[in-house]
């Protein structure tokens, strides 16, 4: 047997075992990614092959959390993408504009960057105060450093370059509190948004929502994995609901595409049709 | 298989006006770039080549007689059913899109079938992807550090041993110009 065949059966007993023995379900993530993250964890695990980790994930809980930590790569920003926030500005907002109240749902939003830029616009749209803010993530590490919306200052300059890509006419620095290394979101944007765990893989629809952005979480999942999350999405939006993906994810090779139409293709903007 | 950095533009611009129409392998890149200049990239390398010039999607399927960079701020891998994958993990040598990402999962999916060709650069990103291709049995060719605008890329690579061929810009043009044209499925498979 070639060695990638039996590296392939390892990395689906590891993935088997960990499902079994602690609910997290990895079996459904995009492989190529989930084999190049057990190799390089492997390689600094003292282990002599790939199954030799299996004991020790199994027993060794300390060596489990170390392990999923490789999962989740809460990498995120304030303002990623500007067009994207440009389109929600133009776009999407005087749309939700026209609801009485509003329920967005952040889906994978790591350690929160996303969601105070997200809620900085339905400031500005003067729609916050009829504004619910879900945000989730599987990560409860990044969850709590989303919940304390404290971040590093020196990313204020680059931050607050796309703020204003993005249509931001005031100042970044009007939404949050600075000291020197530091700044913290303000209140007001804070206390808009509800941080919850929440699995895309193993949980179910979360709320009715007419916004549902979730961007670089799918390109983690398989094509199974993601039509089952792009189905809980179909399933949370209103009619007219907005959902937005990452600009390199789209909907082109699901299989919930037809319940969809493009507002804007660059800034992967979709509505969901009647 | 192509992996570039510092200088790469020009590099890419001479490359991929070598490859005649009728070229029938996937090209896919990694250029180090900033993170808002791919779509630029990808229009301007597209008037200089006889293949379509695109940047990789989540789950596309790798087409023969293309050329696909790798989005500016993700890494791109390719699966084993030969659709592009990408991530946001670390950077890897400082660089996302990194080439040891790329390299190390196609060598995975193309083995013998696959070529690796790291270009001028100031880093030391490539030289683990082309021991990987390598090790599995694929070609590995590395552009002369003296015909490179930035020398060091190419020169860490050939240094750990990792390179079988060193040639000029110029002479991977001609070499890649030289592939049989589109014939058997397997030709078509091959990946540069
Ligand atoms: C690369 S971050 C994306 C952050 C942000 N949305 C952005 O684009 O800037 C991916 C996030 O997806 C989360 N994630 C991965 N698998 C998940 C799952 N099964 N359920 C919920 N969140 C998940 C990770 O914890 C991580 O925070």
């Amino acid at each position: 047997m070639d060695p990638q065949q039996l590296e392939s059966i390892e990395v689906d007993l590891l993935l088997e075992a960990i499902y079994r023995r602690y609910g997290h379900d990895f079996r459904n993530y995009a492989r190529a990614s989930i084999e190049r993250r057990v190799r390089q964890f492997h390689a600094q695990s003292g282990c002599a092959t790939l199954s030799d980790m299996l004991p020790r994930l199994l027993h060794d809980e300390a060596f489990f959390a170390d392990f999923v930590t490789r999962f989740s790569i809460p990498v995120t920003e304030l303002f990623r993408d500007p067009q994207v926030y440009l389109a929600l500005r133009n776009e999407v907002m005087p749309v939700l504009r026209t609801f009485p109240f509003l329920r967005i749902w952040h889906a994978g939003c790591a350690s929160g960057e996303e969601v105070y830029s997200l809620a900085i616009l339905l400031d500005e749209a003067g729609l916050l105060a009829r504004s619910t803010l879900f945000a989730t993530d599987f990560n409860d590490t990044a969850l709590e450093r989303a919940r304390a919306g404290i971040y590093s200052a020196a990313d204020m300059g680059e931050a607050s370059r796309a703020y204003q890509r993005a249509g931001g006419a005031r100042s970044l620095a009007d939404y949050y509190h600075a000291d020197a290394q530091h700044i913290v979101m303000k209140r007001r944007l804070r206390e808009r948004v509800t941080f919850a765990n929440h699995n895309l893989v193993t949980d179910g629809v979360f709320t009715e929502a007419h916004l549902v952005l979730c961007r670089n979480v799918l390109i983690y999942f398989n094509q199974a994995l993601q039509d089952r999350v792009l189905g809980l999405f179909r399933d949370t939006l209103v009619r007219g609901g907005y959902l937005c993906l990452g600009t390199r994810e789209n909907l082109r090779f699901s299989a919930v595409d037809s319940s969809f139409e493009v507002v804007d293709a660059a800034c992967r903007l979709y509505k969901r049709l009647a | 298989m192509v992996g570039v950095s510092a200088g790469g533009m020009l590099a890419l611009e001479r490359l991929l006006a070598c490859l005649p129409v009728g070229f029938a392998s996937a090209v896919i890149i990694v250029q180090h770039l900033h993170p808002t200049e791919d779509g630029y990239l990808a229009l301007h390398l597209d008037q200089h080549c006889a293949l379509p010039v695109g940047v990789a999607e989540d789950k596309a399927p790798v087409c023969p007689a293309t050329v696909t960079l790798a989005p500016a701020g993700y890494h791109l891998l390719v699966e084993r059913c030969r659709t592009f994958a990408l991530s946001i993990d670390a950077r890897v040598c400082f660089a996302r899109p990194a080439i040891d990402v790329l390299f190390e999962s196609a060598a995975r999916v193309w083995g013998a079938r696959l070529w690796g060709v790291l270009l001028t650069g100031a880093n030391h990103d490539g030289t683990r992807g082309l021991a990987e291709i390598r090790a599995l049995g694929g070609r590995t060719i590395a552009q002369d550090p003296a015909d490179a605008e930035h020398p060091l890329m190419p020169q860490t690579a050939i240094d750990a041993g990792v390179v079988q061929q060193v040639l000029t810009l110029d002479g991977i043009g001609a070499l890649l110009a030289a592939l049989p044209a589109a014939a058997s499925a397997m030709e078509q498979e091959r990946i540069i």
